[in-house]
């Protein structure tokens, strides 16, 4: 679904900043993979540099199998940041169908899909409302509605739990991996949270800074996700495996070898 | 993007210092533009007299182009020009540059007057409304009514205080009253930017003045009132505007001679015969302005540390 | 409950205590009307002329309504060009501030000259020419004003320029020009008034004043002023009310 070979990119200035170099890395079509690093580890650019929001200074990316620009200009991914980016003046219901209304479906029809997707994530009765009326995790919710309004293929998440309680990430996190495993949708998530990362993924890529390069890939396989996922030992073991890889070193796993 | 930094604390209000030469680069950058669009200004004036109808026109049936003959617009450098011939045919009268720089002189320091009074009455009622709610649910409504309203309406009336009211040992004199109106028309913006100001402190600063068990008053001069600069300052500029605009509007209706107000009333009665020479009088009123708004930059700059750093208020 | 009595209470209050203790003060220091006549006074001389009152008020009213609108339409118009066109923004935006600092009003004797004395357009001008330089900077500020979030999304909608335009940039101005609006319904009321004690026609508010008042009819010139206010609030609440139906998301919070 992604393949990206050998991306850079440098920032232009008074002085050059590298944000990102020698990236290489696949991301199967139905796989949830998680980009986690320090602060200026350039994950959110790795990101932007998939949906064609910035351009790469090198290498190549191809989504969907076509260009970055061609899978943009065609609307193969949903996208989600880590502010909901609602607009005030829109209700509800029609910052979920703004990207519908861009494709031109007529009212009727992207009405219905708005109302199936807020079902979806929990928040038919809010149809009307506006979004300075709701808390900032059902905003955040919106946001993830209108994201999936096209039924993309591939969504691109830029920490959209990043602002929100404890709490209220845990129950988002279920069900985002509920709705990308019932929709079989490919998911790049950025985050800098250990245990989301673990929770949500089938693989951690974790990056380190200056330059943002990738240091390690950790395979999760935790199989399917319940409410009991997150105190089981193998996902305690991976939490620590994802932390050492951050800190630059690696763990041998007991079970496997 | 992590939320810490966006958070201006008392210490984010009082950093700040910019590098001057970048600021002082974009001031000459804008000053540069403004020459230009005044440039495009006289251009467009000179076009319409050009292809303009000399006796004015209609568009629609409504007459709303204005004569372009001479008499009604002159040229810009007929203009230019009249500043430096005599005011009057009268053998020892002076140039009409010096009769309209001493009548902005003397405007200056009525509007000058006036804002000192709109800005002490203006920042007692912000720092009295902030202190006392009563005072805040009662006064606001009638401070933001009294700008909805033509009040300066009342310039003619005020007038007629000249020398008919004795306070003290004080005769009122005519220039007091245009001060007065200049200051009516100042103190709305001093008074609601210095209570906006006065609430800018966000909630853990004040909290953590009360845990110092500050008085009021230390309060009030180590954190609010630093904190209200950002407000004050462009409620100031608007200030200084109004106040200009009071004095020439006061000078007018009351009267009083040796304003640049009532210079633009005297020589637009010689419009007929000498059309440029009220555009010399209105030259003066706008470098009037402009001399104000460029004071008020000025005190902008001396108080640049208390600008929250990188953004504008 | 207590909240809302005092919000409306404390200013009627306030009101009527204000003119209470006017009326006293004229009284009890036998203040001349000149230098202030009493509410009871003026409330008569209001009641008394109120035929010729709302007619002047009508003609002022109608003066700062022509200036109002145009000034408004022309000031978001050039906002919309300034934000699309680098050089135009360069030239009118130091050019707005400038002309914000100078007394605009002062213009008014001029325009008489340059159209004829028995015309209304030289103080519609006036009102127009005050009006459109708060309208454009707002507006301005508004469609400059644009979230970078907002503008990513677009982006990955693969979005074109007027497409954002429509979607983000106008409705997200929408708040400013209202806000500007609301400033201008003030400022056009005032100008039509004060434009009129430049001279030209005699036939509005301002001209009553100044009449008013040179024949030292003093509570009478007050009835006028208190008329001339009336008509700038009737302007602001119309502005704020066209303001909350333009922008429901704003006053739902």
């Amino acid at each position: 679904m992604i393949e990206l070979a050998g991306i850079g990119k440098t920032f232009r200035g008074r002085t050059d900043v590298v944000a990102l170099t020698g990236i290489d890395l696949t991301v199967a079509a139905g796989e949830f993979v998680t980009f986690i690093g320090p602060s200026g580890c350039g994950k959110s650019t790795l990101l932007r540099v998939v949906a064609d929001l910035t351009d790469p200074t090198a290498g190549t990316v191809t989504v969907n199998g076509k260009t970055a620009r061609q899978a943009r200009l065609d609307q193969d991914y949903g996208i989600a940041f880590q502010q909901s980016g609602l607009m005030d003046w829109r209700t509800v219901a029609r910052n979920v169908e703004l990207p519908l209304e861009l494709r031109g479906w007529d009212r009727r029809r992207r009405r219905d899909r708005a109302l199936e997707l807020l079902e979806l994530v929990g928040l038919a009765e809010f149809a009307g409302s506006r979004p300075a009326e709701l808390s900032g995790g059902m905003q955040q919710r919106v946001a993830i509605a209108r994201a999936l309004a096209t039924d993309p293929k591939l969504l691109l998440m830029d920490e959209p739990f990043g602002a929100l309680d404890e709490m209220t990430r845990e129950r988002l996190q279920a069900e985002l991996t509920r709705i990308a495993r019932e929709s079989g949708t490919t998911v790049a998530f950025v985050t800098h949270s250990i245990p989301e990362a673990v929770y949500l993924s089938d693989r951690v890529v974790v990056m380190s800074a200056r330059p943002g390069r990738i240091a390690a890939v950790v395979d999760v396989g935790l199989g399917e996700r319940t409410d009991d996922t997150r105190e089981a030992p193998e996902f305690f073991a991976r939490v620590t495996e994802v932390r050492e890889a951050l800190r630059g070193r690696t763990v041998v796993r007991a079970e496997e070898r | 993007m992590t939320g810490v930094a966006a958070e201006p604390g008392p210490a984010a209000v009082l950093v700040g210092d910019r590098p001057a030469a970048p600021r002082a680069r974009a001031t000459l950058a804008r000053a540069g533009w403004l020459v230009a669009s005044l440039l495009v200004v006289c251009a467009l004036w000179e076009a319409y007299k050009l292809v303009g109808p000399a006796d004015g026109g209609s568009v629609l049936g409504a007459r709303l182009l204005p004569r372009s003959d001479d008499a009604s617009m002159p040229h810009v450098w007929q203009v230019l020009e009249r500043f430096g011939r005599p005011e009057s045919a009268a053998g020892d009268s002076s140039s009409v540059l010096v009769a309209v720089l001493e009548a902005v002189w003397f405007t200056f320091r009525v509007a000058m007057a006036g804002l000192l009074l709109g800005v002490l009455v203006g920042i007692g009622l912000g720092v009295l409304m902030d202190r006392f709610t009563v005072a805040e649910r009662g006064l606001l409504p009638y401070v933001v009514l009294s700008q909805t309203v033509p009040l300066v309406a009342l310039a003619p009336l005020v007038v007629g205080w000249g020398g008919r009211l004795q306070i003290g040992d004080v005769t009122w004199r005519p220039w007091m009253s245009v001060a007065v109106i200049a200051g009516y028309l100042a103190f709305f913006p001093v008074a609601v930017g210095t209570l906006r100001g006065l609430r800018s402190p966000a909630a853990h600063s004040v909290e953590l003045m009360r845990s110092f068990n500050a008085s009021w008053r230390q309060s009030l001069l180590r954190l609010k009132l630093p904190a209200s600069v950002p407000y004050l300052v462009p409620a100031l500029r608007l200030a200084a505007a109004s106040a200009v605009v009071g004095a020439i509007v006061a000078e007018i209706s009351t009267g009083i001679r040796g304003g640049i107000g009532r210079l633009v009333i005297e020589y637009s009665r010689e419009a007929t015969s000498d059309p440029a020479k009220v555009w010399t009088a209105f030259t003066g009123a706008a470098l009037l302005g402009l001399v104000v708004a460029g004071l008020v930059s000025l005190l902008d700059g001396a108080l640049a540390r208390y600008r929250p750093a990188g953004g504008q208020a | 409950m207590n909240t809302r009595a005092a919000r409306i209470g404390l200013p009627v209050l306030a009101g009527v205590l204000f003119l209470l203790g006017w009326e006293l003060l004229v009284v009890a220091n036998d203040i001349k009307p000149y230098l202030l006549p009493k509410p009871s006074a003026i409330w008569a001389q209001l009641t008394r002329n109120i035929d010729d009152i709302l007619t002047t008020s009508a003609r002022t009213g109608t003066n700062a309504l022509v200036g109002l609108v145009v000034g408004a339409v022309a000031g978001i118009l050039a906002a919309l060009v300034a934000s699309r066109f680098r050089v135009v923004d360069s030239l009118l935006v130091p050019l707005a501030a400038a002309v914000n600092a100078m007394p605009i009003i002062a213009l008014a004797p001029i325009f008489n000259t340059m159209f004829s004395t028995t015309s209304a357009v030289p103080r519609r001008l006036v009102v127009t020419l005050v009006v459109f330089f708060p309208l454009f900077v707002n507006a301005l500020r508004g469609l400059r004003q644009v979230e970078p979030i907002h503008r990513e999304l677009l982006d990955s909608y693969a979005a074109g320029g007027w497409t954002f335009a429509r979607k983000v940039r106008v409705p997200g101005a929408l708040p400013f020009v209202f806000t500007g609006l609301r400033l201008a319904a003030s400022l056009a009321v005032i100008a039509a008034v004060v434009a009129e004690y430049f001279g030209g026609l005699q036939n509005g508010l301002g001209t009553r004043i100044t009449s008013a008042a040179s024949n030292t009819a003093y509570p009478r010139a007050w009835a006028y002023v208190a008329a001339a206010c009336a008509l700038g609030l009737v302007f602001y609440l119309a502005a704020t009310a066209l303001e909350r139906l333009a922008t429901p998301w704003r006053t739902s919070r």
